[in-house]
């Protein structure tokens, strides 16, 4: 009993004493973390995690955002005439060659003997503006492509190896869209004439070829440089007639006219008619029909193929012009066109407020409204394309040495401009022309041919440039023409048959 | 002498033998490699630093971050001879060498139980410096050698002073007072430069006032909110902090202008440990942000070179376009010291340094860069989740968002990751204040550090003795 007794005490003692060293060594603790708490050891430890987290994210989005401009963006962004070190790359790289899509050598760098180099270009003037020259500010592919044609992508192995034997690698060569021989047969119809011809692949964008009189010939260029620059004023063969020449549209401006009449009158535009008296008044404005000719009973159809002046007047005053200069800023009038070589924007300028006489003018493609050779060639290619618009580009691929391809360029919609409807419709008044209207010596070819002649006056006295647009075969368009003969007569005349015998040297017979 | 020139003379010097040539061609297009790789051991070293809390390791890892940055040091100074043949390079290279080798040794003799993993990271940073500016032009490079050692011998006083006074936490708002004075005297005095009013010109040196203002506001804001962070006194502090931000603002620096502003709302959500300040403090600096776009031109042409550099290429984007011109054509692996143009850039010394280190030595070496720069964050931060007293903590914080926040700014705005601020790459651009300002920074944070680890010291040995009397009145 008592030895019971005396164990329970012994227990319970043992207990207090476990309990008390329990409750003083909590109290301890309380007290350890009071006093660091007191002395602020941890105080604000997680919001300084918490920033560090920010920081380092922030940091690591910045490491990404560097590769990213690395990889992607670095090649665009150093090609641009502003980096002043092609220099230094030259020093290291031997210029690329730029190709024709045919294989065609457009221009090479020559290493003389004594290791200068110097920039050769086999067809002298025929490609100058749209390949470009080197030397007294770069214009053309040269340009465009200046820093891809200073990179090497050889193998990187022999890349070292000639630089450990002081020897300079080989640059990129450059593959454009253009076809030789069609750009020859282009720059030979256009004979002694002033002009351009653009010729663009409707599927792709692809410019085929484009010619622009007079030029230069790139090889001499810097010798010929003080002539050429006093030649400026009175014949500009250091403009690219083909993207920056600015010409009325004259008649071809109609088709723009009949497809927005088209589009607003979706139902009734075949139930149009007029009867063509050789001439017409509005609100005091005479339009006169080429020649005075009086064209007679009309319909839509053969407005256009019969490019009847009155007609397309009395036409352009019942449009919307709002809604027209709407249609024509989707053609990319007044806009940036997003294409890679040096152009001018196309002009369309009528609104709400501008008066009768300007409004029928523009109507038959006079007044205010300028459009450039590759402006018109887009609309075509567009209505070729069935209303999609692709964005023209000059530049297929880049290879390297060994004939790797580098890179790509892809052709780029601009999206539906038209519906596929109205496109086939112009499409069809565009063969009429070329049937049986003012384009009608194209309709021996086996395939056939959707056009638009148009003469544009430029001064008092009736002088007039030359156009002609259009696609070929019609069915399945495969090229876009846009040809301007400067002060030559009527398109018909003078336009046409550079068209051609384009059709005829890509097309055949 | 360019680098064609000094090979030809090589050649010349040795007679005909062209291993002579053949040589330093590839010396100079191998180095740039082997630079790189170095760099990069060097970087991925900052980071295995943190596995694991050996000193042991930690010292041997801190020996082979000083052996790869005197091979740096010494590849890169010799290819600038090489190069150049000019025999100044070769007098800087000693100097230099001499001075990070006295520094190496000399700051853990006097910061007992410093972070020696800073350290080298301070004097890596400052050798790019002196690559850099050395390749831009000896003017620069003479200049800055002169500061970073006078400096550099000034900060051994900082641990004595931490140490003797431990009172620098009553003063706050004296150093409200000076602070806001010493940013106004600049348009008192002040002159124009790089189109910031943010410089005083006494006799021959161009100082930076609000480089040396940061350090004076952190102390500031660290020593109200240490004690207090009730809504009364967060009001009187966000004033203080206001008037420096506007009065930055005025002066159109930017840059700085930002830097105080973040610092400021990291100390407060720190001190207060209440998000809401962060969240109200985006929300005003957001609604500031805006309102300053409007009433100020020079924050809109910022934001304009920043959005578009392209269609504004010849004004406003020039020098951003520039700077992506210079990173671009470097590439990956750059164009090799010496080789590039990144004098295109305009002031490429100071604000836009980095751009032309990743022309010359390569965009793998700047990313390298942006790593030990987080790296060196983190140490800061490791410091200031160490320390004991909140004054210390709030500063050791405050200052290493300084820090990071600043390179941010510069490599954001040279990469048009965020509009271009115009502030220096903190211990590498060219700038006296900036460098004087950026060491004082490292060496406080060291200073506490030292302090705090003394500190530790006492009180695991105070704890044990107490400990040992415990036991000993128990027994």
């Amino acid at each position: 009993m008592l030895k019971r007794q005396i164990a329970e005490k012994g227990k319970k003692l043992q207990e207090e004493h476990n309990s008390e060293t329990l409750f003083s060594r909590i109290a301890d603790k309380i007290k350890e973390i009071s006093a660091i708490d007191s002395n602020m050891g941890k105080y604000g430890n997680v919001q300084i995690v918490m920033v560090t987290y920010a920081v380092v994210v922030v940091f690591l989005c910045m490491a990404g955002y560097l590769v990213y401009f690395m990889i992607n963006d670095s090649s665009e962004v150093i090609n641009n005439p502003y980096n002043k070190r092609r220099n230094i790359l030259a020093e290291r790289v031997v210029r690329g060659s730029i190709y024709s899509a045919d294989g065609k050598t457009l221009a090479k760098t020559v290493t003389e003997s004594d290791g200068t180099e110097k920039r050769v270009y086999p067809y002298n003037d025929i490609f100058c503006h749209v390949v470009g020259r080197m030397s007294n500010s770069m214009t053309g592919v040269e340009m465009s492509q200046c820093y891809p044609l200073l990179t090497s992508h050889s193998n990187p192995f022999k890349q070292l190896a000639n630089t450990f034997r002081s020897e300079k690698n080989k640059g990129d060569n450059v593959y454009t869209t253009l076809n030789a021989g069609l750009q020859q047969v282009a720059y030979n119809a256009l004979g002694n004439y002033k002009g351009a011809v653009v010729a663009i692949e409707p599927s792709t964008g692809k410019v085929l070829a484009m010619v622009s009189k007079p030029g230069y010939d790139p090889n001499t260029v810097s010798y010929e440089w003080d002539n050429l620059i006093e030649n400026e004023n009175s014949n500009s063969p250091l403009l690219n007639r083909a993207t920056q020449g600015l010409y009325p549209p004259g008649s071809t401006f109609k088709i723009m006219v009949a497809m927005e009449y088209i589009m607003e009158n979706p139902s009734s535009y075949k139930k149009y008619s007029y009867k063509c008296m050789g001439s017409d008044s509005f609100d005091g404005n005479v339009i006169n029909c080429y020649g005075h000719e009086s064209h007679g009973e009309l319909d839509l159809d053969h407005s256009l193929a019969k490019s009847c002046n009155a007609a397309f007047a009395d036409i352009g005053m019942s449009l919307d012009i709002n809604s027209f200069k709407k249609l024509c800023s989707k053609f990319m009038f007044n806009k940036e066109l997003p294409v890679k070589f040096e152009y001018n924007r196309s002009k369309f300028l009528l609104d709400n407020k501008s008066d009768i006489a300007e409004c029928v003018q523009t109507m038959i493609g006079q007044g205010k409204t300028t459009i450039t050779p590759l402006q018109n060639a887009l609309i075509t290619a567009t209505i070729a394309n069935k209303g999609e618009m692709m964005i023209p580009y000059v530049v297929d691929h880049t290879e390297n040495e060994t004939n790797d391809i580098v890179k790509t360029y892809q052709p780029i919609s601009n999206g539906q401009i038209i519906s596929k409807k109205t496109a086939n419709i112009i499409g069809k008044f565009m063969e009429s022309v070329a049937l049986y209207g003012t384009g009608s010596s194209l309709n021996s070819f086996s395939y056939r041919v959707a056009g638009k002649t148009g003469s544009a006056e430029f001064d008092s006295e009736g002088n007039s440039h030359a156009w002609f647009i259009g696609y070929a075969p019609a069915k399945n368009p495969k090229i876009a023409i846009s040809v301007i003969v400067e002060s030559a007569g009527t398109g018909s005349q003078y336009a046409v048959p550079v068209a051609k015998e384009m059709f005829r040297e890509y097309l055949g017979n | 002498m360019s680098k064609r020139e000094a090979a030809k003379k090589l050649i010349k010097l040795f007679g005909d033998m062209n291993i002579i040539g053949v040589f330093h061609s590839i010396l100079v297009e191998t180095s740039k490699y082997i630079i790189i790789i170095l760099f990069a051991v060097y970087t991925w070293r900052c980071f295995t630093i943190f596995l694991g809390n050996n000193t042991e390791r930690k010292e041997k890892i801190y020996k082979k971050q000083k052996r790869i940055m005197y091979i740096i040091h010494f590849i890169c100074s010799l290819v600038l001879f090489l190069n150049s043949l000019d025999y100044k390079i070769i007098i800087y290279y000693f100097l230099q060498f001499a001075f990070l080798v006295i520094v190496g040794k000399v700051y853990p003799y006097v910061y007992k139980g410093m972070s020696k993993t800073v350290l080298s990271n301070m004097l890596m940073l400052l050798t790019i410096g002196f690559i850099m500016l050395e390749r831009l032009g000896s003017d620069y490079i003479i200049k800055q050698m002169i500061f970073t050692a006078s400096i550099c011998f000034v900060s051994l006083l900082i641990p004595f002073l931490i140490e003797k006074f431990n009172y620098f936490d009553k003063f706050g708002w004296a150093y409200a007072i000076i602070g806001i004075v010493m940013l106004a005297l600049v348009f008192v005095i002040g002159k124009e430069k790089y189109g910031a009013r943010n410089w005083i010109i006494i006799g021959n040196f161009a100082l930076q006032p609000s480089e040396f203002v940061k350090i004076i506001f952190v102390f500031f804001v660290a020593a109200i909110f240490a004690y207090s962070t009730k809504f009364a006194d967060v009001v009187k502090v966000s004033i203080f902090a206001a008037v420096h931000v506007l009065i930055l603002v005025a002066e159109r620096d930017l840059g700085a202008a930002l830097i105080f502003y973040i610092t400021y709302i990291v100390i407060l959500y720190v001190a207060s440990r209440n998000i809401f300040y962060i969240l109200a403090g985006f929300g005003a600096g957001s609604v500031a942000a805006v309102a300053a776009y409007y009433l100020f031109t020079h924050v809109q042409t910022r934001v304009i070179a920043w959005s578009d550099p392209w269609s504004h290429i010849d004004s406003a984007g020039y020098q951003v376009a520039h700077s992506l011109f210079a990173i671009g054509t470097g590439g990956w692996f750059g164009m090799g010291l010496g080789e590039g143009m990144p004098k295109a850039v305009p002031v490429v010394e100071s604000d836009f340094i980095f751009s032309a280190i990743c022309e010359e030595l390569g965009a793998f070496f700047g990313l390298c860069l942006i790593f030990i720069e987080i790296s060196c964050f983190i140490m800061f931060v490791n410091i200031s989740l160490k320390m004991q007293r909140k004054f210390y903590k709030l500063i050791a914080v405050g200052l290493a968002i300084e820090y990071i926040f600043q390179v941010f700014l510069t490599i954001g705005g040279v990469t048009k990751f965020i509009p271009s601020t115009g502030v220096t790459l903190p211990l590498v651009s060219y700038g006296g204040s900036s460098i004087i300002s950026t060491i004082v920074l490292f060496s406080i944070i060291q200073g506490m550090y030292v302090l705090n680890g003394v500190k530790e010291a006492e009180d695991v040995k105070e704890a044990n003795s107490r400990k040992r009397k415990k036991t000993a009145r128990g027994a």
